[in-house]
């Protein structure tokens, strides 16, 4: 009844492809944007943006990316984990060797490192498919984690191999380092998540986007048909690690501070950005923003009502987490492959006939 | 009439008045994960000596503590969301029992006023106080510890170590990294030969390390290792029959369930120590009858004079009496964050204070000053006996290299000071 198309005239042909055709899911989009941009700045605190917000912004960022290649190439990638180490050493790097320049680009070339090194991993991917790729990529997680513990130079001759991230400014406000606000690591974090899901968005649905979902759906086809599976794929892992790479630097620089290679960007954190995109959906951005709010949130939603409202033991608690994680992606795979989006979108669809579905 | 009425009315709420807040402790807990193992007697203890100082005291200084516990798994990223979700509690002091959790809570603890203790963890050169204002780790830390163990061998080998074999196995880590600067100057000043071999994490796979130790044959074997790591070491070490005498694990890789997996073949092992173990203290008879017989006792309640039980116990101690310390200085029952940090400052641990605590002898005697947060490092050194299962103290609590260390401190502290623009303090 209030969710149709019928009534919302298209004039133009780029008013017709737009991302958002139905009128209600634009005011929507614009007034998620107004929320995140006008109104949380304004009431977040410490724990809020700590704890749930710059997760989940950073979170989706790794999530977007990888989604262009897991989900919209078809390329299976266990190597996320290492490419948001390139990202977090690259912006390290970056920071402590250019102290005078702003951290927006330092951030901006993390991303391009780290493409460029997820292109030196994804070679393989033109001879190697499936399962073998995830090997292969599974070799460049374990490899880069070794690489930044091995060679003092990526963390500056430290005693303990820690990098700890300086304090630096964006138009005179300190958004990394000790004496952040809460509003602007938000908003800093905010605005490199809303670039990255513009690109994302628009890159999938263009000619690069459907050469990438050619390639998925059978790669013998598409090189038939005129598809470079060599560019496509090629690209494929170039913008997943300009993502990745950026997810990384904002990981490091604003959420924790200080890292440890191998604690921080393991192999279980390859796994979750992946565990991400498999209940949110794959093949789409809203997907990576829902299995990113879904995995960040149900933690300490958990922790909230079992430990603070129950009054339950923290380690059951914690064990309890892992149990209905788990179960969840069974669960997903077996009742909804395509995760919380196809939910959403069938939602969508019944609501487009409601309340007269004959 | 009436007026009497509003003097009782006035006089119940000054009376209700002080029923204020409590002293809130975190507990930045680990009871899962890989190193649960070590993280459950430690949280144990800490909640046992607050729930007995609640029960027999009635609290610190007549106020009651609370104990906030947070799970953290040995993860820096729920110990971030275990930070910011108990700080707006009144948090007093933080005690995280992880050095990756420690090296990002410095710098957001010194913006909050909020003071850390990292007993025997953390960063070391935070015993220096003029850079490191709200960081402790009094009594001792790694390069006390690594400095101990050296000296522990000159004194088992006539003074003199030249040509003498030493293989440092370790985490890799932040934690596990710590003690090889204050290792290679100490090389250089007593001419032993050092080996390192980093052991990754979880630390379940140690074959090769341990093949290369039966290859090269050092006379001796330190190591660095925290939860299951500690377990596989001490086993690989009694397959390939390294003597267990001449294996010594740092504070952390020393405690009941390290060696019981390896049964008789642990037997001889050592480890560095800068507190007393086993459960001959008056302050376990309040425990059981207080804690343990009134069914208040954390967890199972089956750690109780376990190694890191004493030592999650002793830093509850310590952190009571720097409360105590803190309401002294100004004057207040119910202390905040601020007045906590001068208390730690301002500690001083006598063997009477601990005496009274029905802890005679159980740590050394200390007093912490705002250069030093370090205290005096002094290091004893237990054994493993497997048969009676239980660990004892082999040497006295001695003095470290405190020139080497002291240098090393200097040296990092201040290049800490200059990256992150931090101005001396005590002036």
């Amino acid at each position: 009844m209030f969710y149709r198309e019928a009534g919302d005239f298209k004039k133009t042909y780029s008013a017709d492809n737009q991302t958002f055709p139905i009128k209600i899911d634009r005011v929507g989009y614009y007034l998620a944007l107004i929320v995140a941009f006008l109104v949380i700045p304004f009431v977040i605190n410490d724990y809020w943006a700590n704890a749930i917000l710059l997760p989940f912004l950073i979170y989706s960022i790794a999530a977007i990316g990888l989604n262009i290649l897991v989900g919209y190439c078809g390329q299976v990638s266990l190597g996320t984990g290492g490419f948001m180490a390139v990202g977090a050493y690259a912006c390290y790097k970056l920071m402590t060797s250019f102290p005078d320049v702003n951290i927006f680009f330092h951030v901006l070339l993390s991303g391009g490192i780290t493409g460029m090194v997820c292109v030196i991993f994804g070679l393989p991917s033109l001879r190697i498919k499936g399962f073998y790729l995830a090997v292969a990529t599974l070799a460049a997680q374990f490899f880069l984690v070794w690489l930044f513990n091995r060679v003092p130079w990526f963390y500056n001759n430290s005693a303990s191999g820690q990098i700890n991230a300086p304090e630096r400014m964006v138009f005179g406000v300190p958004v990394t380092g000790p004496n952040t606000e809460a509003w602007a690591t938000y908003l800093f974090c905010l605005v490199f998540l809303v670039l990255s899901a513009l690109i994302a968005r628009n890159l999938t649905r263009g000619m690069a986007g459907r050469k990438w979902m050619a390639i998925r759906d059978m790669d013998i086809a598409a090189e038939i048909i005129g598809v470079n599976p060599l560019k496509a794929k090629i690209s494929a892992f170039a913008v997943s690690g300009f993502f990745v790479g950026i997810s990384g630097a904002l990981f490091f620089a604003l959420y924790l501070g200080a890292v440890e290679v191998g604690e921080a960007f393991g192999i279980t954190k390859s796994f979750l950005v992946l565990f991400m995109i498999i209940i949110g959906g794959l093949g789409s951005i809203f997907g990576s923003f829902a299995g990113a709010a879904f995995l960040v949130l149900l933690p300490v939603v958990l922790k909230v009502v079992g430990v603070d409202m129950l009054g339950w033991p923290t380690d059951i608690v914690a064990h309890l987490q892992l149990v209905i994680v788990g179960g969840l992606i069974i669960m997903f795979l077996i009742l909804e492959p395509h995760g919380l989006a196809q939910l959403w979108r069938v939602a969508k669809q019944k609501l487009r006939l409601w309340p007269f579905p004959h | 009439m009436k007026t009497k009425f509003a003097t009782m009315a006035v006089a119940a709420v000054m009376a209700a008045a002080p029923a204020m807040a409590d002293l809130v402790f975190p507990s930045l807990s680990y009871r899962t994960g890989p190193y649960a193992a070590g993280g459950i007697p430690f949280a144990d203890g800490y909640a046992d000596y607050f729930t007995l100082l609640n029960e027999r005291d009635g609290g610190i200084g007549g106020v009651p503590t609370r104990l906030l516990e947070c799970e953290t798994g040995y993860n820096t990223e729920k110990g971030v969301e275990c930070y910011e979700s108990t700080k707006g509690e009144g948090a007093l002091v933080y005690q995280p029992l992880s050095t990756g959790i420690t090296y990002q809570l410095i710098p957001k603890t010194t913006a909050d006023n909020i003071p850390m203790h990292t007993m025997g963890y953390g960063r070391t050169s935070a015993a220096n106080g003029k850079v490191f204002s709200h960081t402790f780790n009094y009594p001792g830390s790694y390069w006390n510890g690594a400095s101990g163990a050296v000296n522990y061998l000159l004194a088992e080998n006539g003074g003199d170590l030249k040509g003498h074999k030493i293989a440092l196995i370790y985490h890799n880590s932040a934690y596990g990294k710590e003690p090889i600067r204050t290792l290679e100057e100490l090389q250089k000043k007593h001419g032993f030969e050092l080996s390192l071999m980093p052991v990754d994490h979880p630390g379940q796979e140690q074959k090769s390390q341990w093949l290369q130790i039966r290859r090269e044959k050092p006379d001796t074997v330190l190591m660095w290792g925290w939860g299951v790591m500690n377990q596989v070491a001490i086993q690989e070490a009694a397959n390939i029959r390294f003597p267990m005498e001449n294996f010594i694990g740092i504070w952390w890789s020393g405690a009941e369930h390290d060696v019981l997996s390896a049964g008789a073949k642990a037997n001889g092992y050592k480890a560095l120590t800068f507190h007393n173990v086993g459960r001959d203290f008056p302050v376990f008879d309040d425990i059981q009858k207080h804690v343990v017989d009134t069914g208040k006792a954390a967890g199972a309640g089956d750690q109780i004079g376990n190694v890191l039980y004493n030592r999650g116990m002793y830093a509850a101690m310590l952190a009571a009496e720097a409360a105590k310390t803190a309401q002294e200085i100004h004057g207040t029952a119910d202390i905040n964050a601020g007045q906590m940090r001068d208390g730690m400052e301002a500690l001083s641990i006598t063997e009477e204070k601990m005496a009274a605590l029905g802890m005679p002898n159980f740590g050394p005697s200390f007093d912490v000053s705002c250069e030093n947060h370090g205290g005096p490092g002094l290091v004893g050194v237990t054994q493993w006996d497997a048969d009676s299962q239980t660990w004892s103290l082999i040497s006295e609590f001695a003095e470290t290299d405190q020139e080497v260390i002291g240098a090393l401190i200097a040296e990092d502290s201040n290049a800490y000071a200059s990256e992150n623009n931090i101005e001396m303090g005590c002036k």
